[in-house]
Order: structure tokens, then sequence, then C-alpha cells
């Protein structure tokens, strides 16, 4: 029953009991079996913990967290902060939790737009297309992701090498050493143009609010595009045009055995982004699909009959209720993606686990070691969940 | 206005209204996006399916001659990226399938193997779906464990470090169940108490397991386990391995049950307590056989997800089949042939999830025949 039942006869409490001390009173049993309960589980974890430090003393094995001032001397191919093997063992954790991040932020992001690109695929009238995005769902799903990651990964080394390279693309190198993009310049007319670009962001969304309030208020609709428009990409324009509108485009070339310049995405992480998009994706597709069928064809008709485009039926009618399916699920195939990155170890990128991994190798340290790769874990997944279940309670059916 | 052909009788439809062509009129033709994407995808899905073709069997090469420095695979590095090379499967087959298991007695895990489908068959089958299927199972699991230990019958004893591939997956994914399925339930209960402290024993438990990625489980399990034991107690190595899989599955199964219990309607535990039924009894009568049936389809997709996590073990170096795979192409003849493997492998893993998904989904139709009137 809801708390705001109006129903008095919800609202009345049963009259209270005194507490007898005897057998067949039911609290002072739930009373006993919780203190059995608890002293069980506390008594297996003392003598765990008892085993644990009295193993560690024997072994010598110092505890506590003090290893993470000492220098690491663990080299890390790929990272996105400046690292050399003589930095600490908490800067060389510090460059696995970014690489985790990288892998993870930029895995959801695919995974969302091919999942849904799929999902919507799978309900298409055409016939071969839905067939063909059914038989990617179900093969994707069926087979271990550890296998595809090294499937992907055999399929990284055995491409050609630097001078037999697949060129694609200009300026796309594809080969054994990884991807090879071309990237752009970076100078401080792009940072700028970036702040003013994210400033506009937050402008527009103000400007919306406000316009949508005063909608509210005298019942016309306003347009918000071109103020948009004008706040989030003429803007940054103007400031980059204005400090000098600089545009270098750097090629990688092939200098000895190994290309130089340009972006480089490694074998390894581009294995395992691929393996983990393509994976996720296949369930994405999946929420996807249940969460539009779960929207009656009613609902579509009823705000035809009110005189909607098919736009504004889509964005304030359908999606809506679609999206109160697809949060839950979303959330946790997010978590899954952000999760599965750790099976990067098998393959060698160095992520967190691998990190964590050579460390305790390396000291001996292994509670602290998975202690930090838990606690990292745990983090990370209680962020997004966090962020999700307040998405998810805004977008919720508000009901009585 | 009679006319002769009127009497003939009801004139056929058109066509172009009927049969396959009207068929692929509104199926893959209804407009000028549809056709377009049709064309296109049929271009791409042939031109996929010839190279396939030609990889696979046209320019594939399915044995290789073999001399005294072991086989010589001259011939497939030559083909490589344009036909595919079997002869490491069948060469390795053995050993991906059963690992360093002794060689003549390969037949032991094969029969093990079977036994385990045999087993799931047995379970899937809706009028066995009663309390003795419990001891099938115990008789089942014994008789697997005598097969592939040995030392009784007259067979040789085999000890656990020379068991490899397939047996180990299917071990790992059935005793994982076996075990973590009760652990669930009484989790899934313990969370929907009405005694806080066994509640939040049972939430940090879910939530502390959920929140992590099985590989640290496994990793603790590794090298933590040892550490938690009292000096001389030793625990194998697989065994820890199971234990971490028991401890994991059993959390997210308990969040599945949790779903049928909380689906369960409220009249039905309050007509349980008005017929004076002990909390045991109206668990075990009522409420169980009602929520478990409920939630039997995702119980089946959770049971695939661990299918597949099973694999993780290779991280540990646990002899299973996606590491004896691996493992196979290890030896400096066999580099390099990775694709072919994992397609073989590939293929076993599908197999056995296409068949429980296929299952699933089939049971759900069945279980939720009711709703559709």
């Amino acid at each position: 029953m809801s708390e705001t039942t109006s129903d008095p006869r919800y609202k009345r409490r049963p009259p209270k009991r005194p507490l007898r001390l005897s057998w067949s009173d039911e609290r002072v049993r739930g009373i006993f079996w919780q203190i059995v309960v608890v002293a069980l589980v506390g008594s297996v974890i003392y003598w765990l913990w008892s085993n644990t430090s009295h193993n560690l003393a024997v072994r010598r094995i110092a505890t506590g967290f003090g290893f993470l001032d000492r220098e690491a001397g663990l080299p890390i191919a790929e990272s996105l902060i400046p690292y050399d093997p003589t930095n600490t063992y908490a800067r060389a954790l510090l460059v696995g939790v970014l690489n985790t991040l990288k892998v993870a932020v930029i895995g959801v992001v695919l995974a969302t737009i091919l999942g849904t690109a799929i999902g919507i695929a799978r309900l298409s009238k055409n016939f071969l297309l839905s067939r063909i995005a059914g038989a990617y769902i179900e093969i994707i799903r069926d087979l271990p992701l550890l296998l595809q990651l090294l499937f992907w990964y055999t399929v990284m080394q055995g491409l050609p090498g630097p001078r037999q390279a697949l060129r694609p693309m200009e300026g796309v190198v594809l080969s054994n050493r990884g991807l090879k993009l071309p990237a752009l310049v970076w100078e401080n007319a792009h940072t700028a143009a970036l702040v003013v670009f994210l400033l506009g962001i937050v402008a527009t969304w103000v400007y919306a609010r406000m316009a949508r309030a005063k909608q509210m208020a005298d019942g016309q609709p306003r347009k918000v595009w071109a103020t948009a428009l004008g706040l989030m990409l003429a803007l940054p324009i103007v400031v980059w045009w204005g400090l000098g509108a600089p545009w270098e485009i750097e090629y990688p070339v092939l200098r000895g055995f190994n290309f130089r310049g340009g972006m480089n995405i490694s074998p390894e992480y581009f294995a395992l982004l691929i393996g983990l998009v393509t994976y996720t994706a296949g369930f994405i597709a999946e929420v996807v699909r249940a969460g539009i069928m779960s929207v009656n064809h009613g609902q579509w008709e009823a705000a035809q009959a009110l005189g909607l485009r098919h736009g504004s039926v889509l964005r304030l009618i359908v999606m809506p209720q679609a999206l109160r399916v697809i949060i839950p699920p979303m959330t946790s195939n997010y978590l899954n993606l952000t999760k599965n990155s750790s099976l990067a170890v098998a393959i060698g990128y160095q992520d967190i686990v691998s990190i964590a991994n050579t460390t305790l190798n390396q000291t001996g340290q292994a509670i602290e070691g998975i202690a930090i790769i838990m606690a990292v874990y745990l983090t990370i997944s209680l962020s997004i969940s966090l962020f999700m279940n307040w998405y998810n309670a805004r977008i919720a059916l508000v009901e009585r | 206005m009679s006319d002769a052909s009127i009497s003939t009788g009801p004139r056929k439809p058109p066509i172009t209204a009927v049969g396959p062509i009207a068929w692929a009129k509104t199926n893959l033709f209804s407009g000028w996006l549809s056709t377009a994407v049709t064309l296109a995808l049929g271009y791409l899905l042939i031109k996929a399916a010839l190279s396939f073709v030609d990889w696979a069997f046209i320019n594939a090469i399915w044995s290789v001659p073999s001399n005294a420095q072991g086989p010589q695979t001259q011939i497939c590095r030559d083909m490589q990226g344009s036909g595919a090379c079997w002869a490491v499967i069948g060469e390795k087959h053995r050993f991906m399938l059963f690992g360093t298991y002794p060689y003549e007695e390969h037949w032991r895990p094969a029969l093990a193997c079977v036994l385990f489908v045999v087993l799931y068959i047995i379970s899937a089958i809706r009028r066995f779906w009663r309390w003795e299927l419990a001891l099938v199972w115990i008789g089942m699991l014994t008789a697997i464990g005598m097969l592939m230990w040995g030392g009784i019958f007259g067979l040789s004893y085999v000890p656990q470090e020379r068991w490899g591939g397939l047996p180990i997956t299917l071990i790992l994914a059935t005793f994982g169940l076996a075990f973590a399925f009760p652990l669930s339930i009484l989790v899934a209960l313990g969370r929907r108490s009405s005694l806080p402290a066994i509640k939040v024993l049972c939430v940090l438990y879910v939530e502390l397991i959920r929140g992590v990625p099985l590989i640290s489980l496994l990793f603790m399990a590794s090298v933590m386990f040892p550490l938690f034991l009292p000096e001389g107690m030793n625990i194998d190595k697989l065994l820890r391995a199971q234990i971490a899989i028991i401890l994991f599955a059993g959390a997210y199964l308990a969040e599945v049950v949790r779903g049928g219990l909380q689906a369960l309607p409220k009249g039905q535990y309050e007509a349980a307590d008005a017929m004076g039924l002990s909390f045991w009894q109206k668990t075990g009568l009522i409420i169980l056989p009602q929520a478990l049936r409920m939630v039997i389809p995702p119980l089946v997709n959770t049971f695939i997800g661990f299918f597949k996590d099973t694999s993780l073990v290779l991280i540990i170096g646990i002899f299973d089949l996606l590491t004896a795979g691996k493992t196979a192409i290890v030896e400096p003849a066999w580099q390099g042939f990775g694709v072919e493997v994992y397609v073989f492998i590939g293929s076993i893993y599908l197999i056995f999830c296409y068949a429980m998904s296929k299952y699933s989904r089939g049971l759900e139709a069945e279980l939720n025949r009711h709703r559709h009137r």
C-alpha cells in the first residue's frame, strides 16, 4: 500500500502489545535469531581475520598502504597524465584508474549509440535488417566476452606491419601497432573555444528553462533553437576566429619501424574498446527494443489525434514512457561495461586491475592491492548508480 | 450484367497481394528507403558470405604433413589471411577439449561431459520438476566425480591438476549454480526480512559483490584466500575459484529471486499467515513455488551469463576450455592461428548458450500463455 493512501483503514496501526519474554512471542524469536546470525557471521570474520594477521606475521608481510609512496619501477605503455617508472606506486595506480575510466566512458557512449541503432533496426519493418540485427544480438550475447576480447586482440596482431599498413582513408592507418588518426594540433584558441562552448551549453539550458516557464505562464511556444545555435556554435567559432583561427592537422608518418605524429590508439585499447562496445551493444539493443515495445500503440494514436507532429509525439509522448522502462536495465549495462573493462588484464591493456596486480606481485601486498581494486570499482559503480537513480527518479511516473 | 467468368466461383486475389511477391513487397521493398536498405544489406551480406566460404572452406587447409620435428605448418602460413587452417583444430582438438588429462583415458572426461548434458536436459523437462530431481543431481554429480578422479572400479587415479578443458568449464558452471541457487534464495529471503540485522547483512553482501568485477573476486580467491586459512590448511586452486564463483553468482541470483518475491501479491503472504503456517511452511509451500516460477526466464538468462563468466578463470590460470585453447596456440608451430581456435571454442560456447536461451524463450512463452488471452 502506498504511504499516501487516503483510506483511513490502512492508516490505523495494530494495537501495541507488551514484549513477553517467551518463545511464543514472535519478536523474541526474531531478536534471538538475529543475535545467532550476527554472532555466527562475526565469529567467521574474526576467525578469518585472526588467521590472516597470524599468516602475515609469519610471512613477515608488512600491512598498510606505506608502499604507495615507494618508487614503482613499472613501465606503463599508455597514460593520460605524465608518468615514468621512477614515479610512485600511487601515481601508477592513478594512471590505471584513468585508463579504466578512459575505456569505460568512451565505451559507454559508443555502446549506447550502437546499441540504440541495433535495437531500432531490430524493430524495423524491413525483414532483412531486423533479421540481421536479431542474429547479431543472439550471437554476440552467446559468446563469452573474454573470448571475444582475445579474438579481437588476435585479429589486431594479425594485421600487417607498419610498412604494409592498411590505409582505408587519408591519414587513417591501421597496422599491428594500432590505429593512427590525424590529430589537431591543440592550441590556446581551442581551449578557449571549448570553454565558451561549455558555457554556451549552460546558458542554453538556463535560457530553455526560462522560455519554458514563460510558455507555462502565457501558453505561447517560444523558439529556442536559434538562440541555442548561437550560444553553442556561433560564439565558440567567433572566439576561435578572434584568436587567429589556428587549424593545423598532424598526419601520422612512417619513420623507421613505426609511425610518428597524429593520434595513436594502441592495439590493446582498440581491441578492448571494440570488444566491450560490440558486446554491450548487443545487450543495450535488447533493452532499447523492449523499451520501445512497452509503449502502447494507442499512445501514438492519441498523441496524433491531439494534433502533435511526428517529432513532438516521439519527444513528448513516446520517449518519456520508453525511457522509464529503459533506464534501469541501461544502468546495469553501463555498470557491467565498467566492470567488464577489468578483463583488459587478459590482453595487456594497463587498467587499474592490471597495474594493481603488478603492484601486488612486486610488493607482496595482496590484501591492499585487492582492496584498492575493489574500492575503485565500488566508487565507480556507486557513482554511476547514484547518477542513474537520480535521473530515473526524475523521469519516473508520478503516482498519486 | 451476368458475366460467364463470375460463375466459376471466387476469383483468386491478384498475385501481387498474396504469396512471396507480396511478402517481399511489404517486408523488403515497402518504400524507397526500405528498398535501398535491402539492396545495400543484401549486397554486403552476399559479399561477406562469399568471402567467409572462401576462407572457411574453399581455401582452407584441413591437415598438414607431420615429420620428426612436429607438424609442418608452412603451407598454412602461406595461406594465412586468405584461407583458414583447420589443421590446428584437427591436431589440437583433444588437447583443447580435455587438457592434459591422460590421452588414453580421454573417454572418461568425454563421458562426464555427456553426463552433464544429460543432466541439463533432464532438468529442463518440466515433467521432472519435483524434489526427486535433487537426487538425480546428487547421483549424476557423484558419478561424474568418480569418472574424473577414478581410483575405483579399476579406473586409474587422475589427480585434479591434470584435468582441463570442457569438463572444467562444465564443473565450474554446474557446481557453481547448484550451490549458488540455494544460497541466493536464503539471501533474497533475508533481504526481504523484517529483522534489521539480517536484512543489513544480506544487503551488504549483495551490494558489495555486485559492485566489484568477478576478476577481483577471483584474484582474491587465488592470492588472498590462502592468507585467510590457518597454517597448514590448504584448499586447492580450482575449489577456491569455485567458491568465488558461487559467492558471485549467489549475489546476482539473489536479486533475480528477490524480484519474484516482490512481484508476488501481498495477499498470498497474508493468506498464508491467516492459515497459521509457520515462516518456513509459508515460504516453502506458498511463496517460493509461485515466486520462483515467475522468475524462471530471468534465472535462465543469469545462468547463461555465468556459463560465459566461468571463462574468466583464465586470468588466474585455471585450465578451462578457453585457457586450453589459448595454450594450444602457444606452441611455435601453431602460433598465429588464434582466429581458427577461437572460432572453434566460440562455437562450443555458442551451442550451449544458444540452447539455453532458446529454451528460456520457449519457457517464457509457455509460462506467459495465460496472459495472452
